[in-house]
């Protein structure tokens, strides 16, 4: 496929996403930014995971902080949306930098356990302090304001008005991870994960680019968790317990590790097949653990992944 | 003064026990196996909630629970080792973790459709109910039971271990796989057995479990593989003498936590996980 389909490709993409703004109803706008919302969060951590070959456990806190982030900015400084997201990103941002400098010195599973670890400490922080975080009952009653721009006001308070600022977000957070994956930071990071010590004898410092990934990734979470919560209007401590941050990692499982667009296309599986499992079950879990293993048993690549492998091998035959 | 701080030490050490039992297990399985199980706390729970099926049905026996509840634990185990974890030992860390994770979701879900969503309160043992007085106050006799069953296992462990023939062939294929098999061990067999044994130890715990906690809610599982987890880390990966310890310094501290600093009991628990992770990731008690 050459340049030019690609492009073509993703305009109509863009076309479709902003038609279905124009044209959907309520409920299938809410799955929409739901699906984006969790493909910022899915697409940033893969960065670590998939492109880095790190494991964390405990991105549900930088998801949290961006929520709380803008939540707390909303209450206490200002509703402006705009301010909200930033502050929740910068909040999400200055954390994964503390606790990424601490994780970055292992790797494998003992890395896992350090951000499951400080990821629990996050929990258990928003759980207990609960003058400023509302302890177990969270924060609630976040509203949309208007986006004022000197003296544009933009609402976003109806689904309709809120999805294009989703999609704002969402187009530019694809646009930025694609840009990291091509960048030589991206490509060190591969590279980091292929052999890590033979980056090293090259001179590279692979630690502060395990943080650099780890830091890009706790970002894009904060933006996911703001945008979350402006969507939900409201936000629990249990955002950021230790199976929630499982999330991102199972949406990249089922989307495929190593590629690009697997998180995506993981995300739109994620949610909608949960809706669609919930009209006829409650076992919404059950089936999903099914879908899992069924994932990991059989096809490693994920859906992305193992799908163009079929395609590579039918156009051989 | 003294007698509260003498209950805080005995409630702390019998929590522990139960997040030894889990914990025992889990490093066991790590050691050998080298999968860290998410799933070993779904043992936990599923051996609760089939002790408790078989105490309502079978007449209330707490005794034949404790006994039939974690066997059928340890079908369960065997049919996962057998069928799914043995397919995974040469993949990576995130498939292993994810596949033992995909099951903590499926057993969640199996007790939910099985035993419904609501909590089941228990009963308590006879014999075994009640309080004692220590120090001028009353304290569960069960809980004294616990205190006395916990350093049993690992008396157990400890002898089953270091000393029979079984415990050495354990020892040699957790240190060296391919060497332990060139040598006629069979090794796919051992571990088969180890996970088993190991989800038997938890399955244990979960039934002994059942008159202590009250009730019984589907969340159990998750909430004592996290502990599980803290304390395999700050005993060291694969160690059961650290496990021990690591089990009673997290009853502990959980205990004295919730006592003294309540708001910080949870938050000291991991940030002494993440302490030992840093500066000591071969465990708090290895030999250097």
């Amino acid at each position: 496929m050459n340049r030019y389909w690609t492009y073509a490709l993703l305009g109509a993409a863009l076309a479709a996403l902003i038609l279905l703004g124009l044209s959907a109803g309520p409920f299938v706008l809410y799955l929409a930014m739901r699906v984006m919302i969790l493909a910022i969060f899915a697409l940033g951590y893969n960065l670590l995971l998939g492109r880095t070959g790190l494991l964390s456990f405990g991105h549900a806190a930088f998801y949290a902080a961006g929520a709380y982030g803008l939540s707390l900015a909303t209450i206490h400084i200002s509703p402006h949306p705009l301010l909200g997201i930033f502050l929740g990103v910068a909040a999400a941002t200055f954390l994964a930098l503390i606790i990424g400098f601490f994780c970055v010195r292992h790797t494998e599973i003992y890395f896992a356990m350090l951000t499951l670890a400080f990821g629990m400490m996050v929990f258990s922080l928003m759980w207990n302090a609960r003058s400023v975080t509302g302890g177990d009952d969270g924060l609630y009653g976040i509203t949309r304001a208007a986006i004022s721009l000197g003296i544009l006001k933009i609402p976003i308070y109806k689904e309709y008005q809120y999805y294009f600022l989703v999609l704002f977000f969402f187009v530019l957070s694809v646009f930025l991870i694609h840009r990291i994956y091509r960048s030589p930071f991206g490509l060190i990071l591969a590279g980091i994960r292929e052999n890590h010590v033979r980056a090293e004898f090259a001179g590279l410092p692979v630690k502060l680019y395990r943080l650099g990934a780890f830091v890009v990734s706790g970002a894009f979470a904060g933006l996911a968790g703001a945008l979350a919560v402006l969507l939900e209007s409201n936000i629990t401590p249990f955002a950021s317990h230790w199976s929630r941050s499982a999330e991102p990692v199972l949406v990249s499982l089922i989307g495929g590790l190593q590629t690009f667009t697997g998180p995506l296309v993981g995300s739109i599986v994620f949610v909608v097949l949960r809706e669609v499992v919930e009209r006829f079950t409650h076992n919404w879990m059950f089936w999903f653990g099914v879908i899992l293993l069924a994932i990991i048993m059989g096809f490693r690549g994920g859906i992305v992944g193992s799908t163009a492998e079929i395609l590579k091998r039918y156009s051989r035959a | 003064m003294l007698q509260s701080l003498a209950h805080v030490c005995l409630a702390g050490i019998s929590a522990g026990m139960f997040i030894w039992l889990v914990a025992s297990g889990l490093t066991l399985i790590f050691g050998v196996l080298r999968v860290l199980n998410f799933a070993h706390g779904s043992f936990y729970m599923l051996g609760a909630y089939l002790c408790f099926t078989v105490l309502k049905v079978m007449g209330g026996n707490f005794w034949v629970g404790l006994v039939l509840g974690p066997l059928v634990v340890c079908a369960v185990g065997y049919a996962m080792e057998r069928y799914l974890i043995r397919y995974v030992y040469h993949l990576e860390l995130p498939y292993q973790l994810l596949l033992t994770f995909a099951m903590v979701l499926i057993f969640d879900d199996l007790v939910k459709m099985i035993w419904g969503a609501g909590s089941l309160s228990s009963p308590s043992v006879p014999g075994l109910s009640g309080s004692i007085p220590i120090l001028g106050r009353n304290f569960p006799v069960y809980n004294l039971f616990i205190i006395v069953v916990g350093p049993l296992v690992a008396l157990g462990l400890y002898l089953l271990v270091e000393k029979t023939w079984w415990g050495r062939i354990i020892r040699a294929a957790a240190s060296d796989r391919d060497m332990a098999a060139a040598i006629g061990v069979k090794v796919p067999a051992l571990y088969t057995a180890v996970f088993v044994f190991g989800a038997w130890l938890s399955a244990v715990g979960g039934a002994l479990a059942v008159p202590y906690v009250g009730l019984l809610t589907t969340g159990m599982g998750e909430t004592i593989i996290i502990e599980a987890f803290v304390v395999v880390v700050i005993g060291g990966l694969g160690s059961l003498k650290g496990a021990f310890l690591g089990s009673l310094v997290i009853g502990l501290l959980a205990s004295f936590g919730t006592r003294f600093i309540p708001m910080l009991d949870m938050f000291l628990t991991f940030i002494l996980m993440a302490a030992v992770l840093l500066w000591r990731p071969q465990g708090f008690f290895a030999e250097s």
